[in-house]
């Protein structure tokens, strides 16, 4: 496992040419343009792309298609949208092993606007033993995950809204992000009840955007047009689909694995990192994970969005681009923080930018925490 | 007359004698004949154990609210009961758990709370279907 660290490297990133309410654009054009950039990042062509991962509702023989490309490695994960980050873990393995030379991790969506697209999940299960007592979508499911942990820890609703309020601080730097208003605890509290314990401030935007994640191996970064970032360390693991199947809803066993695995490939420990980036479908999600890759005992993880903290010129930022709460979030979320670490580390990221940032880690659920992924990013060897 | 919740489906074999003994208004659960542990969804294989060797036995319809949503809009068209209700992760005394609604109490975060004493009740949707709803329990078993 340690052989594959360093071994591969990100040389270009980019979203789709816009990101927000997009009705004028299909699913697949989203997919296309985040490609077509991610590609031109790199210094590269469509041509020379020969690896295709994707997850969600087009396979990645659809994408290669649209693309008039034939690629001889494909990897079509799907287990929720840290699929993307689970997905660049492979491209490191497949990189490495000579089984394609220049990978593609790709994703588009129509969330918003639902323009050319299908429906995608396995409601088999959910059908049978959930939807005739109203569930419906994730807000549904993370809220039981949050509830819980208030009872067992006494995390309160301002604790949660307080980290919708970190994050804000960062989108109001980033020109891309939807919501740049200032934002303030009081403001969350009283925005629309949804779902107790869910105001809809403590939920994500619903948007339509498009990314893409272009790896090669190391030697090849050296050719690419930017800075390249090293993949030190890569992790997955699966724990659960319906969440009545979670150990115990306040912790994610899925998180601690995948944590751990790239943790041990990087060989890295919690304390070595200058930024983390953590999927934001809601606001008790980042703190939850936080403990759950054992940066602090559970029920800890909301004191690291404290003000001085994750916010801007705080001790370990959080979030930089704004996150799934702020910036943009499209339904699968997982390639758009691998973006914006990137950035980071290639010192790209103007009035957002994290000074001396280094090293840092990206860590995303699928479902309700039932699968993770996590990577261990460097500008560094 | 329309229904004012979505049917189960697809029911699925594995999963009649849950549904049967509900018609019955009897909780009917799974249980692994080796290692003797209850397990909900029904499988064919025992999720602790891995021996496909399963019995059912009828549980006592006893547990507690292992945690809760209060839902303020509709996220299921199919689903016609006017908001607010509750969502409800229920824990059986037998150990596993199973989603459902807290019913028989007003939809109010002060007034539920994780870890409360529930039973089930039985609400007939159609003469095949019958859901198992919980109402808080109180302290008397």
């Amino acid at each position: 496992m340690k052989a594959l660290r360093n071994s591969v490297c990100i040389v270009g990133v980019d979203e789709s040419d816009e990101l927000g309410t997009l009705p004028h654009k299909s699913q697949l054009t989203l997919h296309l343009e985040a490609v077509r950039n991610a590609v031109r990042d790199a210094g590269l062509t469509v041509g020379d792309v020969d690896g295709i991962f994707t997850a969600g509702q087009h396979s990645p023989a659809t994408i290669g298609e649209a693309l008039g490309i034939t690629p001889r490695y494909v990897d079509g994960t799907t287990v929720g949208g840290c699929s993307f980050i689970i997905m660049v873990g492979h491209a490191v393995a497949a990189l490495h092993h000579g089984l394609c030379d220049v990978a593609v991790v790709c994703h588009g969506e129509s969330g918003r606007s639902g323009v050319g697209v299908s429906p995608r999940r396995d409601t088999a299960l959910p059908g049978q033993y959930e939807a005739p007592f109203g569930f419906g979508g994730a807000p549904t499911y993370f809220g039981m995950i949050t509830t819980r942990h208030m009872h067992e820890y006494g995390t309160t609703l301002e604790q949660w809204a307080q980290v919708a309020v970190s994050t804000r601080e960062w989108a109001r730097l980033n020109p891309k992000a939807k919501s740049r208003e200032p934002l303030t605890i009081a403001e969350v509290l009283n925005s629309r009840p949804v779902v107790y314990p869910f105001n809809i401030l403590n939920i994500c935007l619903v948007t339509d955007a498009g990314g893409a994640v272009v790896l090669t191996r190391a030697d090849r970064a050296r050719d690419c047009r930017k800075k390249p970032v090293y993949v030190r360390g890569a992790g997955e693991a699966t724990e659960h689909v319906m969440l009545t199947q979670m150990r115990t809803l306040t912790f994610s066993e899925a998180t601690r694995l995948s944590g751990a695995k790239a943790f041990a490939m990087a060989g890295v420990t919690h304390t070595d990192f200058n930024h983390i980036m953590l999927y934001d479908a809601f606001t008790s999600g980042p703190p939850i994970m936080l403990e759950s890759l054992g940066f602090c005992k559970p029920g800890e993880g909301v004191h690291y969005f404290e003000p001085g903290r994750s916010t801007p010129g705080g001790s370990l930022p959080i979030n930089t681009n704004g996150g799934g709460l702020s910036y943009t979030h499209s339904g699968m979320y997982g390639i758009f923080p691998i973006i914006e670490a990137a950035r980071q580390l290639r010192g790209e990221c103007g009035a957002r930018q994290v000074p001396g940032c280094r090293l840092s880690l990206v860590n995303g659920m699928g479902g309700m925490l039932s699968a993770a992924g996590t990577l261990v990013l460097s500008n560094e060897r | 007359m329309e229904l004012d919740r979505p049917l189960p489906q697809p029911i699925t074999p594995e999963a009649r004698p849950y549904w049967e003994g509900l018609r019955e208004r009897k909780l009917m659960l799974p249980r692994c004949r080796q290692c003797r542990r209850a397990f909900f969804y029904p499988r064919v294989l025992c999720p602790f154990c891995h021996a496909g060797d399963i019995e059912w036995f009828q549980a006592s319809g006893r547990g507690r609210l292992y945690s809760f949503e209060i839902a303020y809009q509709t996220f299921n068209k199919a689903f016609k009961v006017k908001p607010p209700y509750v969502l409800a992760m229920v824990e059986l005394e037998e150990g596993p758990r199973l989603m459902s609604n807290l019913v028989g109490i007003e939809p109010d975060p002060r007034r539920i709370h994780c870890d409360m004493p529930v039973r089930v009740v039985f609400h007939t949707l159609t003469d095949q279907v019958t859901l198992p709803l919980f109402e808080p329990a109180g302290s008397a078993s």
